[in-house]
C-alpha cells in the first residue's frame, strides 16, 4: 500500500512537472479538498488557502486558466517529493504525509527554490480501485512566495 | 520632447502630472529620500489591525518602509506605536511576529522598555560592586525609540512620525472615507495571511493598484466572466489631495457586450466547470461587486465580491518589495458566507485568477526600463487631471499618486 499511495505521489508531481497539467485533476477524487497554505496559517487555524478548491472541476478550471486565461512567463517545476509517511487509516481513508521542495525554472535560466513543505494528503481508492487524493492540503513552510503563485505545487 | 525630462538621474520633473521619468523607480538616492520624507516623513501608514492587539500587552511587529515598528495595546487600552530598535545599541526589541508581553526587554543587553516605549531599566547601571556601570548624568528619559503618532479607523492602525499635520481621517478626505467605512463596518476576522514578494520598485504595484484602466485588459479572467468590465458601470474617486482613491465596479448587465471583442482579454469561449465560487452574496447592501480602495503610499483595501483583504506595500530596495496579504472574513460570518470567502480567495492574492498577473506586471515595467533613465511614461487616459471620474476608463487615480508622491517628496 504505501508504495501505491508512493506512486500516486510520484505520478503527480511528475505530471506537473513535465507539463502535463490537464492529467494533474485526475488524481484527485470528483469531491475533494486542494489547497495550498503555510506552516503559519495553518497552525493558527486560519482557513483561507493561496489556492482553495472543494471539487476536482475547480482543479481543471484552474488549468483552464492557466492554459488560456492567466498571463505569467513560461517556468517549470522540478519537484522532488519525500516517501510518504503514513500517519492513519480508516475507513479506508489513508493520511500520509510527505515532504515536498519544488525548484522553479524561468524562462531565462533563473532557478530558485520556490518552494518547500508537506502535503498533508487523505486518500483512498476510487470505483475502479485508483488510490486517489480525497484531500491534499499543501502546507508551505515559507509564508512569503516569489512574484506569483501559476503551476500547482 | 522637453529637454528637462531628459536629465537622468534626478533631472528637473516634468510640468504636470501625465509624465513619469523611469529613473524614479530605479534610483537609489530616490528610494533613500522617500524613506526620510515619506515614510518617516508627512504621510500615515498602515501599520496592523486592530485585533492583532486584543489585549493589554499584546504586541504586533510591521514596518513603515525600512523602519522596523512595533505596535502596542497599553495598559489603558491605546494603540501605540514606537520604532523596534533599542536605544542602546539599535537591536529590535521585539523578535517575532506577535505575541503578550509585560513589557519589552532588549535581548542584546537587557535593557528595558514599558507598553508605550519607554525606558523604564538598564542592566548593571550601577555596576557591579561599585565599579562600571552608566555616569551618573545618565538620563533614561532621555533615550528611546522613536515614537509614532497613532490613529484607529474602522479597526485599521495607522501610525506617522508626524507629530503635527492633518489627521487620518481628513488626510483620507470624505469621500474616500465613505467607501472605506462601507467595507470596514463590523469586527472583522482573519482568515489567512501571506506574503508576496515582488521583483519592482513599490510605486510600480501602487500604481497598478491605482489604474482602473489596465484590469479588464490585463486580466483575462474579469473580463470573461464580467466580473469588471470598463463597460460595466462604475467609477474612480480621488481625494483632492491624491493621497487615497476608490475604484467601484457595478454589478454587470447580462446583455451582449462588444466593447472588447477582438481583444485578447475577451476569450467568450472559456467556460468554468465548477462556476460555484463566483456565487456571492451582495453583503454591503449596494450593487458595487467590487472596489479597491487605497491610502498613499502603502495601503489597500479590497472587496471583490467577498472577497476581502488588507494588502500593506513594504519596500524591500529600489527594485524589491514585499506584500503583505491579510485575508479578512466578519466575526459575525455564517458558515455559508465564510465557505463563500474561501472560494472567492481564489479570486486574489499570489495565485489569484485576476491578480497573479499583478504580481508579475511590475517586473516587467522594472525589466522593461533598465536602459531608460531619460525616458518617460505616459499616464494621459482620460487627461490630465487627478480628479473624480464616472469611468474607469481613466488614469486619474494614477496621476493622483504621483501627485501624492510629489508632495511628500517636495519634487
Amino acid at each position: 500500500m504505501l508504495m501505491e499511495i508512493a506512486a500516486l505521489s510520484g505520478a503527480c508531481a511528475a505530471a506537473i512537472d513535465s507539463g502535463r497539467f490537464e492529467d494533474w485533476p485526475g488524481f484527485f477524487l470528483d469531491r475533494c479538498l486542494y489547497k495550498v497554505t503555510t506552516a503559519d496559517n495553518y497552525e493558527k487555524g486560519y482557513q483561507a488557502g493561496l489556492i482553495y478548491a472543494d471539487s476536482r472541476a475547480m482543479l481543471v478550471d484552474r488549468i483552464a486558466a492557466l492554459r488560456e486565461a492567466n498571463i505569467y512567463e513560461r517556468q517549470r517545476y522540478r519537484h522532488i517529493v519525500g516517501m510518504p509517511a503514513i500517519v492513519d487509516e480508516a475507513d479506508g481513508v489513508v493520511a500520509v504525509e510527505t515532504s515536498f521542495l519544488v525548484v522553479r525554472t524561468m524562462r531565462d535560466g533563473e532557478m530558485m527554490i520556490f518552494a518547500a513543505g508537506v502535503y498533508l494528503d487523505k486518500v483512498r481508492r476510487d470505483a475502479a480501485g485508483a488510490w486517489r487524493y480525497a484531500e491534499r492540503i499543501v502546507v508551505c513552510d515559507s509564508q512569503r512566495f516569489d512574484t506569483l503563485l501559476a503551476i500547482p505545487l | 520632447m522637453d529637454q528637462s525630462v531628459r536629465e537622468p538621474p534626478t533631472g528637473v520633473w516634468p510640468a504636470g502630472l501625465t509624465r513619469v521619468p523611469y529613473w524614479v523607480y530605479r534610483d537609489p538616492e530616490v528610494a533613500r529620500d522617500e524613506q526620510t520624507r515619506i515614510f518617516e516623513g508627512s504621510a500615515w501608514h498602515y501599520l496592523c489591525l486592530e485585533i492583532d492587539v486584543p489585549a493589554v500587552g499584546d504586541y504586533r511587529t510591521t514596518s513603515m518602509g525600512a523602519m522596523p515598528v512595533v505596535v502596542v495595546r497599553t495598559e489603558d487600552g491605546e494603540v501605540v506605536a514606537f520604532e523596534n530598535r533599542c536605544a542602546h545599541r539599535g537591536s529590535l526589541i521585539c523578535l517575532d511576529d506577535g505575541g503578550r508581553v509585560k513589557d519589552f526587554q532588549c535581548v542584546y543587553h537587557a535593557w528595558r522598555y514599558d507598553l508605550r516605549g519607554n525606558l523604564t531599566s538598564i542592566a548593571f547601571r550601577r555596576g557591579i560592586n561599585g565599579q562600571g556601570g552608566m555616569p551618573d548624568d545618565f538620563r533614561m528619559e532621555a533615550h528611546g525609540p522613536r515614537k509614532l503618532r497613532t490613529a484607529v479607523l474602522c479597526g485599521l492602525v495607522f501610525g506617522t512620525l508626524a507629530v503635527d499635520g492633518p489627521d487620518l481621517e481628513s488626510t483620507i478626505g470624505p469621500e474616500v472615507l465613505v467607501r472605506l467605512k462601507r467595507v470596514l463596518h463590523k469586527k472583522v476576522e482573519v482568515i489567512g495571511r501571506f506574503t508576496q514578494h515582488m521583483p519592482c520598485n513599490w510605486k510600480l504595484y501602487m500604481e497598478n493598484v491605482r489604474d482602473t484602466y489596465h484590469a479588464s485588459l490585463l486580466h483575462t479572467f474579469f473580463t470573461t466572466f464580467r466580473i469588471t468590465r470598463l463597460s460595466q458601470g462604475g467609477g474612480v474617486m480621488v481625494g483632492e489631495n491624491g493621497v487615497a482613491h476608490a475604484s467601484t465596479t457595478l454589478a454587470g448587465a447580462k446583455g451582449p457586450d462588444d466593447s472588447y471583442a477582438g481583444m485578447r482579454a475577451d476569450n467568450q469561449g472559456f467556460q468554468l466547470r465548477d462556476p460555484s465560487f463566483l456565487e456571492a452574496v451582495a453583503e454591503f447592501n449596494d450593487n458595487i461587486n467590487l472596489q479597491i480602495l487605497s491610502v498613499f503610499p502603502g495601503f489597500i483595501l479590497q472587496q471583490i465580491h467577498n472577497a476581502l483583504a488588507v494588502r500593506q506595500i513594504v519596500p524591500r530596495g529600489v527594485d524589491s518589495m514585499d506584500l503583505h496579504w491579510t485575508y479578512l472574513g466578519f466575526a459575525d460570518d455564517t458558515p455559508e458566507l465564510r465557505a463563500m470567502r474561501l472560494k472567492q480567495g481564489n479570486l486574489a492574492g499570489p495565485a489569484g485568477f485576476v491578480s497573479m498577473e499583478d504580481g508579475a506586471v511590475g517586473g516587467f515595467v522594472q525589466r522593461g526600463i533598465a536602459a531608460a533613465d531619460r525616458e518617460t511614461s505616459v499616464v494621459e487616459m482620460g487627461g490630465a487631471t487627478a480628479d473624480t471620474a464616472e469611468t474607469r476608463a481613466t488614469e486619474a487615480s494614477v496621476r493622483g499618486f504621483w501627485k501624492a508622491w510629489r508632495a511628500g517628496m517636495g519634487v
